[in-house]
């Protein structure tokens, strides 16, 4: 890729980086969450990847790193979905926080905690699928 | 027992699936003792829970009240017909978890295999638990996920082939279940499956849920491998590594096909004589064309899973007739007993058929050869798998001591006291070709002329262990028979065949 493709990917991806961020931290009083918010940060990822191939990331048989950290959010989800059993009232998924001012960032409980593990959970997934899929290709051509 | 033990049946097995790669890090070996420790303590939890708590419980998850009438948290339901599945499931899931750790030695990327084991575990778990569609529809998603990904393990090019047909045809039952469940909810404005049955019951369009039926009969029956929706089975069964084929034809199958089945058409659903119609002319045609398919079949696991299709058409036609004696109002006893017979040869089928597909896989780790004609002479070799295969083919065949011959009868005789002489006939005339084909098993497998190197040996500890113990509960669960056992085991499951809409009552307490 050229120079000039090289430096506005550089420039996108760390504005998508951030929007990805802003949309799973504030998925509870804005349209986003999660989900959206993952997809946004493994895009910036991936387009940063596209942009300098991938000798420049060093990429070979190394996905582990994304699957960790894949398993390590749906872990502390679920610990934190079965903490609720503890926090009182033995409810799964009890929401034991103070609920705060409705509208406000710091508001919802647990919620934004969920969605931004759901972020971290869903950047790394589609990292992963990503780089089975170019590392594969590579190997193939090998 | 308290409320909140009943989420541990899918929260332990999902932490098992994500701690695992975290394990693997510290040790390669970690995986493979990991899963069969969380499926004996689902196991022991489920034995527990089944024989502690024969009340329902409705479980609300997050403890989100219901406002005025409307249910509007996740419900997870415990009852007497989720607490059999559970065991059964889990009781097969623990086998194949010990027989796969030696039998998995010689595939690659173990830790995947036993990931994608414990998230099929915890979908069926949740399928057999959820108390509305939305959540029964995606643990079926998670445990069909897993079982496509698990039936291509091998990733040579017939389990390709068996896992893209599959995926293919599961994909469209997903999709027609998915416009089942649309309809349902356009029809009620509620996913809760009590609420669903209040609903319902106010209908005055009687058609419409009959409609509804018809169309979670043909995605549903995909999932069970009725006889017209049977074309993946065949494949993906035998392409399976084999502690999973025990898991897909033993306990898959049932989960995903006939207990939602059950639990939707019994519970949710008005009973309904056309439907009862239907299901057992479908019943009817799976129970004689799966054994017409399965005694040409020269592949050992192939013939094993047409013989899946069979057994499953044995549950349904059982069902069908209990249904219609519901319907009618006729005579309570024999639905109870056409209950009783679909239900206890469920529990039966798991057992045997899980304990052939073990048998084979042993075969095929030992022989290398899943064909019968070049098998021949394993008797002297193998005299461990010799038995327990001995076993479970009487079983199966339905020769008196063992527990399949129980099961037949008391559907064969609730058949014909309801009247349905040519399914009781059906049934007989599948019974003996079943026989047939298993002597021909037998024959080929063990006896002929040996046709194979003098090298071979015994299959190794585990692997003799799970099959020991399912040869022994092969004969051990025809004390199911016996009424004083039956109470405990059989007796919930079929109440809540029973008592249809009432489920609904206790749930929500209207």
């Amino acid at each position: 890729m050229s120079v000039i493709v090289k430096k506005i990917a550089q420039l996108i991806s760390a504005l998508i980086f951030v929007f990805g961020m802003y949309s799973a931290i504030h998925g509870h009083i804005a349209p986003g969450g999660g989900f959206a918010g993952g997809v946004l940060l493994s895009g910036a990822f991936i387009l940063l990847i596209i942009a300098y191939g991938l000798d420049y990331f060093k990429l070979k048989q190394q996905t582990e790193a994304t699957s960790i950290f894949e398993s390590v959010s749906i872990l502390i989800a679920l610990l934190l979905a079965f903490s609720g059993l503890f926090a009182g009232s033995l409810y799964f998924f009890n929401n034991y926080l103070p609920p705060g001012t409705p509208g406000s960032l710091l508001s919802g409980g647990l919620i934004p905690v969920y969605n931004i593990l759901i972020g971290i959970k869903v950047a790394a997934t589609l990292s992963t699928i990503f780089f089975a899929l170019i590392i594969y290709k590579e190997e193939i051509r090998r | 027992m308290d409320g909140w033990i009943i989420v541990l049946f899918f929260v332990i097995p999902l932490f098992g699936a994500f701690v695992m790669p975290v394990t693997y890090l510290f040790s390669s070996d970690s995986p493979k003792f990991i899963t069969p420790v969380i499926t004996f303590v689902l196991l022991i939890l489920s034995l527990y829970s089944f024989v502690y708590q024969p009340e329902q419980i409705a479980y609300i998850i997050g403890g989100w009240k219901p406002v005025g009438d409307v249910p509007i948290a996740i419900y997870l339901v415990y009852d007497g017909l989720s607490g059999f599945m559970l065991v059964i499931i889990n009781l097969i899931a623990f086998f194949s978890s010990v027989y796969a750790i030696n039998y998995m030695e010689e595939y690659t990327g173990q830790k995947y295999f036993y990931v994608l084991m414990c998230l099929m575990i915890a979908g069926m778990n949740g399928v057999v638990l959820a108390g509305d569609l939305f959540n029964l529809f995606v643990f079926t998603e998670i445990a069909a996920k897993s079982s496509y990904a698990l039936v291509a393990f091998g990733v040579k090019k017939d389990e390709l082939e068996a896992s893209f047909k599959y995926q293919v045809l599961g994909g469209m039952a997903n999709l027609i279940i998915l416009f089942g469940i649309a309809m349902i909810y356009w029809q009620t404005q509620t996913l809760n499956m009590a609420d669903i049955s209040y609903m319902l019951q106010n209908v005055e369009n009687n058609i419409f849920p009959v409609f509804i039926q018809l169309i979670l009969i043909t995605g549903f029956g995909v999932k069970a491998a009725l006889i017209p929706f049977h074309a993946w089975l065949p494949d993906a069964h035998s392409s399976a590594p084999s502690p999973i084929s025990a898991m897909l034809s033993g306990v898959l199958i049932k989960t995903l096909g006939v207990y939602v089945i059950m639990r939707l058409f019994f519970n949710v659903f008005p009973v309904n004589e056309s439907v009862s119609i239907v299901l057992i002319a479908l019943g009817g045609l799976s129970m004689i064309i799966g054994v017409l398919l399965a005694v040409g079949a020269w592949d050992l696991k192939r013939m094993l899973a047409y013989s899946s299709i069979s057994h499953v058409g044995y549950i349904i036609a059982g069902l069908g007739i209990g249904m219609i004696m519901l319907a009618r109002g006729e005579n309570q006893f024999v639905a109870t007993l056409a209950f009783t017979g679909s239900l206890f040869h469920l529990a039966n089928h798991a057992v045997f058929k899980g304990l052939l597909f073990l048998n084979a896989g042993a075969i095929e780790y030992a022989a290398n050869t899943r064909d019968m004609k070049q098998m021949g002479g394993l008797a002297k070799f193998m005299p461990i798998t010799l038995t327990s295969s001995f076993s479970a083919s009487m079983s199966i065949s339905g020769l008196p001591p063992f527990s399949g011959f129980f099961s037949k009868l008391i559907i064969i005789l609730a058949a014909v006291i309801a009247g349905f002489y040519l399914i009781a006939g059906l049934a007989v005339v599948a019974g003996i070709i079943t026989l047939a084909y298993f002597v021909k098993f037998q024959k080929y497998a063990f006896y002929n002329k040996p046709s194979v190197s003098s090298s071979i040996k015994e299959v190794p500890n585990l692997m003799r262990m799970s099959m020991i113990s399912l040869a022994i509960l092969c004969l051990l669960m025809s004390v199911l028979i016996l009424p004083e056992i039956r109470e405990v085991f059989l007796n919930p499951a079929v109440n809540t065949l029973m008592e249809t809409t009432d489920y609904a009552d206790k749930i929500l307490g209207r």
